[in-house]
This record gives C-alpha cells, structure tokens and sequence, in this order.
C-alpha cells in the first residue's frame, strides 16, 4: 500500500523502481485476481447471450415422431422433402411401391443429398458421395457412414414416421 | 534459449521495423500537469472507455438486431428470450447517455480551461465534430427499436430539418426515406448507425487522440500566470495513466450498476395510428433545443419562429465552434473573459431549458 500512498508525492518514474517488491508482487496478484473476476463478470453474460440458440435448440424437446399428412398419395419414384425435428429428411416412395425414410445430411461433410430416380440412388452434389436409395448405405465416394433410416408407417390420413 | 532471450529477439526484430521502443521513450517522457482544475483531464478518457463499451455492446446487439419491419421483434427478442439480452440492451443504452453526458462535461471543461487556443484549434474543431456524430448516434439509435418513444422522438425530431426554407422537406424525405416514418426509416437510420457513423467516427476520434498526444495536455489560464519553476506535473507512465484506469473502473462500475439496476424499457410496438403517448419528451441531451424552440415558438408563432429559432441555433453553434479564432488571447485579458461569460450563459441556457423542459412535461 505505501506504493499507492507514495504516487502524488514522489513524482518521478524512478520512485517507482524502488517500490517493495513483496508489497509489489501482493499488488500483482490482488490485480490480477480482481481482473478476472471483471473478466468472469462480463464474459458470462456475453458467453450466455451468444450462445442462447444452441441453447435454446438443444432445450426443445427431442423430436422422435413426425406425421406427414397426406403424403400416402405421393406417386412412385419421387421423393418428399422434410424436416426431422432441425434436420432435412427424405420420404421416397418406391418403383416397387415400397417406402423408405432416411436422413438427408451427407455423413461426409453435411449437405443436403438428392433421391435420383432414374439411377434409384441417392447422391450428394457437393463431393459425389453416392448411397443406395433402399437402404441409404454408403455405395462410392467420399462418405464414411450410411444415412440413418426412420421407421415408416403409412396410414389413411398420412405418413408417420420415427426413429428406429 | 531461455524464455527472456526468445522474447527480447523477438521484441527486437519488431522494434526495429516498428520502432515501438520510440513509443516506449515517448510515453516516459510524457507528463500531465497536476493542478486545481486537473480533475477535468479525466473526462475525455471517460468519454473513450464508455465509447469503447458502445462498440463492444453495439456489436453484441448486432448479432441479433434485424432492422426494417422486423426491428421491433428483434429487438423484444434480445430484450426478452436471449439470455442477457436485456443487459446487454440496457448496458448499450445506459452508456450511450453516460458517454454523452462525459463528452459535454469534457467539451466545457475544454472550454473554460481556454485549452482550444494556438496550437490545439483543431482539438477543439475535432472534438465538436466528434460532438456531432455522437449526437447522431444517439438519435439514429434511439429509432432502432421502434417501439412508441423512439417512433416519435425521431417524428419530431426530424421536423428541425424539415423547418429549413426551400430545402428541409427535401432533406426530412431523404433521411426518413419517405414522408413518413416507417421501416425504410429503421433501414437507414440502421445504416448510418453502425456503418456510416462509425467508418467517420473512428479516424477523426484517431486523429482527436494523436492531436493530444502532439500537444499535451492544455493548462488553463491561472496556472499558465504561474512561473514555469512552479508548476508541477506527473509521468503519464505509470502514474496518470493509473488513475485514467480507475477511472475507467469507476465508470464500469457505475454502468454495470445502472444497466442492471434500472434495466431499459421497451414500450409498446410503433403504430401510426394510435396517438402519441402522454408526457412523451426527447432525450434529456436533446431537451434544451427542443424547448428552446418550443418558447420561441410561443413569442413567434407559425413558420417565423421555427426560422427565427433555427437561425438563431446556426449562430450560436457557429460561435461556439469558432472560439479558438476570436478568443486568441493568450494571457488573462478582456476578450479572454468575454468568451467565458459566453461559457457561462451557454451552461446556464442550457441547463435553465432542460430543467423548464422537464418541469412542463409533468
């Protein structure tokens, strides 16, 4: 403390050279901690504020069903576009009139992949990765897992679909 | 290599490209004068740490803000789902006016301090400007929320401009983009917030900080009349700068308190068509014009006294702005004097509007 109280009456730099070097360190150490609790202070507020969507996305309660009204009447050989809780998903309605569900985010790097069915596959534009419409394995290109698939229940008034 | 050896070479390959140790013999050589009236060499420092807050909180609320018609949601948003929003919000707004506040408290310090004489014009002109922008800041932000107040505070205000002859309808269209007030207005009063108003703000406040660095620290008149012998100064390192980061502490403490002890509001959502709301008032630091022009308006009614009053504001700006280049006297003399008496009722008309301005909104 006699540094602080010594500061209006000894004018010169070189006062401050000759401060004690304990009471010196024990300033250091009572400054520092007080800077960190202001730095604690206002970066969690800050932290907080900026992270409230993921926040908020991760407090929304899991999505484990989705119903699809109507879409019983989608034609052969095309697909329906959904969203899976946040997540794009697929509904492909099969030559064979069977149904498949699967997610719609490439394994590899995450965009959104494409039902092509006049290959009757499932192929991703942005690095050629390739999976197979029936069971959304991993057929070629870069992707290193299967799309996931959804359990599918088609009914009168819709299509219900749910994790496996 | 030991830690020190690694750090030193490094310094020195910097420094020699940069000469950062000339700033280093500068910044010990550097001295502020102690005497009565030192307190006031605080409030620019003041000003520049609560500026620095606005940038800081100012980007925080970028990050969620959507201007146009959806401002008002936004805004609701920030104040009431985003954790902390409402202190961030608060904290923006509390220090916009604190920052104001410490600017004119700095701006009249400078002035009876006499500190806008040879060398430092551009200081003063420099200052005024950044005066302003900071006044423009303040008003282009208070719209962004669009809530009641702020949808009617800039209604009126933007009727000043509009009372120029010939040109003001013009200029009012242009800066509410339209004839009325509507989410074109929240647009561009959006871009002339945080980029127009910024990308001017910085250099000149680069060149206002370098100008105080060139000529010091002014000393006002009484000290100046003392011998040079007598005076008595302090090393800005560490000593100055030391009680420049208290008060920087003091001022975060006082804006912390304040952001959260009374948060700012956010009224009802703007809508034309429901009237103005009772006792309805522009920001205090808007006050005095606004009733300056009000009273002027009860001895000259109509279109006269809107001429007649904003006249009568170019002159008195134009006089304050041009202080340095007809009070040049540099010792204690009549003319000297005449511009303090100028200071003095400045202050007092000042302080007599908003405290009127007040009293009848009640």
């Amino acid at each position: 403390m006699s540094e602080i109280a010594s500061e209006d009456t000894k004018l010169t730099p070189a006062a401050e050279e000759g401060a004690d070097s304990l009471t010196r360190r024990a300033f250091l150490v009572a400054g520092s901690a007080a800077g960190a609790c202001y730095a604690a202070a206002i970066g969690y507020p800050v932290y907080r504020y900026l992270a409230s969507p993921s926040e908020m996305a991760l407090s929304a309660p899991a999505i484990t069903e989705v119903t699809l009204k109507d879409a019983q009447k989608l034609p052969v050989a095309s697909v329906l576009m959904f969203k899976f809780g946040t997540r794009p998903a697929m509904l492909i309605h099969h030559q064979d009139g069977t149904w498949v569900a699967l997610t719609a985010v490439c394994t590899h790097l995450g965009c959104t992949v494409q039902y092509e069915p006049e290959a009757n596959r499932i192929h991703c534009a942005c690095h050629g990765g390739v999976y197979d419409s029936n069971t959304g394995a991993n057929v070629s290109g870069p992707p290193p897992k299967p799309l996931t698939r959804f359990k599918v229940a088609v009914g009168e008034g819709g299509v219900q679909i749910s994790r496996t | 290599m030991t830690t020190k050896t690694i750090s030193r070479s490094v310094y020195g390959w910097v420094d020699e490209r940069l000469g950062l140790s000339e700033l280093g013999a500068f910044a010990r050589h550097k001295t502020v004068p102690v005497h009565a009236q030192s307190f006031w060499y605080y409030w620019g420092g003041i000003s520049l740490f609560l500026f620095l807050v606005q940038c800081f909180t100012g980007v925080l609320l970028l990050v969620y803000f959507r201007p146009g018609a959806e401002s008002y949601e936004s805004v609701r948003q920030i104040t009431f789902v985003m954790r902390f929003g409402w202190l961030i919000r608060s904290a923006h707004a509390w220090s916009a006016n604190l920052m104001m506040f410490s600017i004119l408290v700095h701006m009249f310090s400078v002035f009876f301090m006499k500190a806008y004489r040879k060398p430092r014009e551009f200081g003063w002109l420099s200052g005024m400007a950044l005066l302003g922008m900071a006044a423009a800041f303040g008003f282009s932000g208070y719209l962004l929320p669009m809530d009641e107040l702020s949808y009617f505070a800039t209604k009126v205000g933007l009727e000043i401009p509009a009372a120029v002859p010939f040109v003001g309808t013009a200029i009012a269209n242009m800066l509410r983009g339209g004839p009325e007030v509507s989410e074109f207005t929240v647009q561009r009063f959006f871009a002339l917030h945080v980029v127009v108003l910024p990308a001017l703000f910085l250099p000149l406040l680069g060149f206002h900080l370098w100008l105080v660095q060139r000529y010091g620290n002014a000393v006002p008149p009484s000290e100046e009349a003392r011998p040079i012998a007598l005076r008595k100064t302090i090393p800005f390192m560490p000593n100055f700068l030391r009680k420049d980061l208290a008060m920087w502490l003091i001022s975060l403490n006082l804006l912390a308190l304040m952001a959260s002890v009374f948060p700012w509001a956010l009224g009802k959502q703007a809508d034309s068509l429901v009237p103005a709301p009772a006792g309805i008032h522009p920001e205090w630091y808007f006050m005095s014009p606004f009733e300056m022009l009000k009273l002027l308006g009860n001895v000259l009614p109509g279109e006269a006294g809107e001429i007649a009053g904003l006249l009568l504001f170019t002159l008195g700006i134009a006089l304050w702005v041009l202080i340095p280049f007809y009070d040049v006297s540099q010792e204690r003399g009549r003319r000297s004097r005449a511009a303090h008496y100028f200071g003095l009722i400045a202050v007092f008309l000042l302080l007599a509007t908003t405290a009127i301005g007040y009293w009848t909104i009640r």
